[in-house]
């Protein structure tokens, strides 16, 4: 029919020239490995930069670069400066698989960190123990990664979802009651908080019913509906980042926030600053808080994290900074790189207070690796003061309280000969 | 030159690099699970450039049954029996059968409400493999087996921790499956597949069933992805609902395009450049989703034939 | 049990109009220029954020007036550049442009705004519901009825009483005709994709203010979209409509009954009018076979 006039002049052989000349320019550098001379050790972490979890990762890629800083001021390990390798798994499990075998067979890392979704952190973990790489699951909750898959080499700085739900649960029984309503979202992070609430609120002579809603669902009105008509004391909100923005949002919009208070979990800062401040409201746990007053570097800390992001550290930011720190640490004091005596020596390591960044001195438990961190238990509202601060600590439990025994994750740790 | 040594010359040098790809790639940045990768989604590419390319058929759910092939190796390996062979017919069937069973619902329809209703059917899968999670574990995938070592009685191929052998392992399938497709392509079927791409109606004219014969090279071309679907949860010990989305079937369509629809061994190209440049890219920004679909446009607007498509014309 | 059951009717029509709105844009693109737009979602993001820039100096309702023309604007210049050249061509072409540019829009404004989900601010007034039973029709949400409803009377005036609007319904019928007519076939398509984005950039607003303002929402929202389309009948927007509206209900109904499916059970519409009655409901046939 009619035949397309570009507006311009471009054509097939000038894209094609600039594309030789550009590809040219790349294919130089870092495509051909070239010998170097101090060879730096390179740490390399795998997370979900683009796609749903963007946000959270993101942050976690920023506290790891901060503590990789920090390191380098220091001395690095064993003298040697570390480096950073970062590379997205878009959420997907092959390429997070895909990209931990390209991190240490082409890279030659001697660290994994990642992945905060915890089918790709269980799905890599299966190649760093092939590998015999260590391992540290920065932010995937799911309780298997310490659980029934845990393994030698794998360690988790972030809380498993028992933690969170165990921490909180009591405190929602005593000052709400105990019929609940679950929000849960139907894969195996939502499955397992719930199980790990109902659990307690069945010892507790309580009762629950709940809703199993897929991700990514954009409106809860049929869910709420429910809830609405099965009149409980207190929604349980297990939805995680977006899906929790959005079920919050509208939860307040139909006006059950005054028939019911609301509560779970996690909702973590990144999820905070993305709701109006009408759903800034309810109970929950937060893996670590930036507002600590007393207790020392938090503050220097969040200064930092403030200067990088211009908003105040998040949880995920301190995952990825501990991590690093952790991985360093026990290198300079083991003065090795070897796996397996990193990991002995890691199993039941207490973490300094500048690395902690907490009132405890929180230890990954020899039983299981899991991070006994504090759980922050409180309540969100309105900004105070600071823009970011949402949330006030009510009470700060213990991470071993709230764990429960090394026997109940199902963890038969394995150690190589 | 003849035309003939010309083409033999290409296919030695396309085999040279596919026999030694562990050998070339490393040196360059890749590595050899790279290679693997490029291999299994190559074939599945072929494999719809056969649906595609040959037939002129425009699926775009076509990785529903690249992700159906993946579960049923998986599932063939975790419930049956911890051998790789029987997974990779396992998961050639579950692909192949479905396809066909749909297909034969499909064929009526053509042209953009064809693709859309392939599009949708795709959904229906990716949907179920997400919902059903006690079968197939549901958004965190189906974990908990792993490729089998061979055991051919005189050797014992350990394709699960050598990543070499693995990689010849599936050269060795790929084969299988690329020499099905070319024999198909070179016989009077083949031929009549092409003759439906070029005018519908004339064929129809001719006496020749499109209907049945378009039913047939979806459902083959549904056998292939299931093959490859199966190699995939292969390399990944793992399968996941993600293998069934749209946006992985938008990614073959892509390869298969982007090195030339009416080429055999053009949507290999294809699935290389893809795949290295996305592996590279995604390494060296955050941003790399915007160049891949920068790079979709560009293709699109300017390089529709494909790169072989390209070299082709400029030789005419 | 009744009472739940007219609940989630009520509520299913409230959230099939949406699906109504993104689905009309999605239709008429479609009928007219044979494009699947994969980056409806796209631009349905483009105008939530657009609105979002926008109301801190002109406030809600400034956004809801200014976002969806300026999001049909970039819509008229990426149909220009882009969608144009690709017209006499295999529909193979445009379903690929679209799925890339969907992919560079996602990236885009994850690059400009950040991957943090944004607070969108809805008038208080609005976001109250209406009784204490009937607690799910919030302001919000009738609001959300009422703008499509307009916004469905607008694009009927238009289509049956406008000059352009008679030349887009023409053009779906027999564009070669409309063209040997001496009419500006290129210009009617740049008009028809620019209303159709208007449309989706709308519903990115609306969207805005119910769900987490973020780079991958509009993904979840094209699916069923589709949908619509094919159980309403492709090339009938009145099938569209319907289409919307039924699935809406369809999804509300079972979560009465069977919450997990509610989501397959569109799905299953689908496969049911796939195969009973392939044109769709109101759709005719031969329409795009």
């Amino acid at each position: 029919m009619t035949i397309s006039r570009r507006p311009w002049s471009i054509n097939r052989r000038t894209i094609l020239k600039s594309g030789a000349a550009i590809a040219a320019a790349q294919f130089s550098s870092p495509f051909i490995i070239t010998a170097r001379g101090e060879t730096p050790i390179r740490i390399g972490m795998v997370d979900p930069l683009t796609g749903v979890y963007a946000a959270i990762a993101q942050n976690e890629v920023v506290g790891a670069k901060y503590a990789v800083e920090q390191i380098n001021a220091k001395g690095g390990i064993m003298g040697r400066p570390i480096e950073l390798l970062v590379e997205d798994s878009a959420n997907d499990v092959g390429t997070g698989v895909q990209k931990t075998r390209k991190l240490i067979e082409r890279d030659q890392v001697s660290f994994i960190i990642g992945d905060v979704n915890s089918g790709i952190a269980i799905a890599m973990a299966q190649v760093t123990s092939e590998k015999k790489v260590l391992h540290i699951v920065s932010g995937g909750h799911s309780d298997v990664v310490t659980g029934s898959s845990c393994s030698w080499n794998v360690f988790r700085v972030c809380n498993s979802t028992t933690m969170d739900s165990a921490a909180i649960a009591q405190t929602l029984i005593d000052k709400f009651g105990k019929k609940w309503y679950f929000l849960t979202p139907d894969y195996a992070y939502g499955h397992s908080v719930q199980a790990g609430f109902e659990k307690i609120l069945k010892a507790a002579g309580g009762t629950s019913a709940g809703s199993l809603i897929p991700l990514s669902t954009p409106d809860y009105s049929s869910y709420l509906i429910q809830a609405k008509a099965y009149n409980p004391q207190v929604l349980i909100n297990v939805m995680g980042g977006n899906d929790q923005v959005a079920s919050l949002k509208q939860f307040v919009q139909f006006g059950l926030d005054k028939q019911m208070a609301i509560g779970g979990a996690l909702f973590e800062l990144e999820s905070l600053r993305a709701v109006p401040d009408s759903a800034r409201i309810g109970w929950w746990t937060m893996e670590w808080w930036w507002d600590q007053p007393g207790v020392p570097h938090v503050a220097e800390f969040n200064a930092a994290m403030k200067k990088l992001t211009g908003g105040a550290a998040t949880a995920r930011n301190w995952f990825g900074y501990a991590s690093v720190e952790t991985l360093a640490v026990i290198a300079n004091q083991e003065k090795t790189l070897d796996a397996p005596k990193l990991a002995h020596a890691l199993s039941g390591f207490k973490l300094p207070p500048e690395i902690a960044l907490q009132p405890a001195a929180p230890d990954y438990r020899s039983g299981d690796h899991q991070l006994m961190s504090t759980v922050f238990v409180g309540e969100a509202h309105p900004p105070q003061g600071d823009p970011d601060n949402m949330f006030t600590i009510k009470s700060p439990v213990p991470g071993e309280k709230a764990a429960g025994s090394v026997e109940s994750t199902g963890c038969k740790m394995q150690w190589p000969a | 030159m003849t035309e003939q040594s010309r083409k033999l010359i290409v296919l030695v040098a396309i085999w040279a690099a596919l026999l030694f790809a562990p050998y070339w790639m490393a040196p360059l940045g890749g590595y050899t699970a790279l290679a693997t990768r490029v291999l299994v989604l190559g074939l599945a590419a072929m494999s719809l450039n056969f649906l595609l390319g040959f037939t002129g058929v425009l699926s775009f759910g076509h990785a529903a049954w690249f992700g159906l092939g993946a579960y049923g190796a998986g599932m063939s390996l975790k419930y049956l029996a911890a051998s790789t062979p029987l997974a990779v017919i396992c998961g050639i069937l579950l692909g192949g059968l479905c396809g066909a069973i749909l297909g034969a619902l499909l064929v009526r329809r053509r042209g953009v409400y064809f693709a859309m209703v392939t599009i949708a059917f795709g959904q229906v899968f990716y949907y179920i493999a997400f919902q059903w999670s006690s079968v197939t574990g549901g958004d965190d995938g189906l974990r908990g087996f792993a490729r089998a070592p061979i055991d051919l009685g005189v050797l014992k191929l350990d394709i699960l921790s050598n990543a070499e052998v693995f990689y010849y392992f599936v050269l060795f399938c790929f084969a299988l499956a690329v020499g099905a497709m070319g024999f198909i392509l070179r016989s009077p079927f083949g031929r009549t597949m092409i003759a439906i791409r070029e005018n519908e109606r004339r064929s129809r004219f001719l006496g020749i069933p499109i209907e049945r014969h378009i039913w047939i090279a979806f459902s083959l071309s549904c056998f292939f992805m299931g093959f490859a679907g199966a190699l995939y949860a292969l390399v990944n010990n793992f399968a996941d609902p993600r293998g069934l989305h749209y946006s992985q079937s938008g990614d073959f369509v892509m390869m298969a395009v982007m090195g030339g629809m009416r080429s055999f061994w053009g949507p290999l190209l294809g699935a290389f450049i893809f795949v290295v440049l996305q592996d590279y890219l995604s390494s060296i920004t955050v941003n790399w989703m915007s160049f891949v679909g920068l790079l979709f446009v560009l293709v699109v607007l300017f390089f529709p034939r494909g790169l072989l498509g390209f070299f082709q014309r400029s030789k005419a | 049990m009744t009472l739940l059951l007219l609940f989630n009717i009520t509520n299913g029509l409230i959230v099939g109009a949406f699906y109504v709105l993104m689905a009309l844009g999605l239709s008429l693109i479609l009928n007219l220029s044979n494009v699947i737009n994969f980056a409806h979602g796209g631009f349905l993001v483009i105008g939530g954020y657009i609105a979002y820039a926008l109301s801190p100096y002109v406030g809600f309702w400034g956004a809801l007036l200014l976002a969806p023309p300026l999001t049909a604007i970039i819509g008229l210049a990426v149909e220009r550049v882009l969608i144009r050249p690709l017209y006499g061509r295999d529909p193979l072409y445009s379903l690929l442009l679209t799925f890339g540019l969907a992919f560079m829009i996602e990236d885009g404004t994850r690059f400009i705004f950040g991957p943090q989900g944004k607070p969108f601010v809805i008038p208080p007034f609005l976001a109250q519901p209406l009784s204490n039973d009937m607690f799910f029709i919030t302001g919000y949400r009738l609001f959300m009825v009422a703008v499509v409803v307009i916004a469905i009377v607008f694009l009927f005036l238009l289509l049956r009483y406008t000059r352009l609007g008679i030349r887009i319904r023409a053009g779906t019928l027999d564009l070669e005709t409309v063209a040997a007519l001496g009419i500006n076939v290129g210009m009617l398509r740049s008009l028809n994709f620019a209303v159709g984005i208007f449309l989706a950039g709308l519903a990115g607003v609306l969207a805005a203010g119910q769900l987490g303002l973020e780079p991958t929402m509009g993904t979840g929202l094209l699916m069923p979209s589709f949908i619509a389309i094919i159980v309403g009948g492709i090339g009938s927007l009145p099938g569209t409509l319907v289409g919307g509206l039924l699935i809406g209900v369809a999804a509300g109904i079972t979560a009465v009954f069977f919450p997990a499916a509610s989501e397959a059970v569109i799905y299953v519409m689908m496969a049911i009018i796939l195969l009973t009655r392939p044109r769709g409901l109101f759709g005719e046939e031969g329409m795009l076979s």
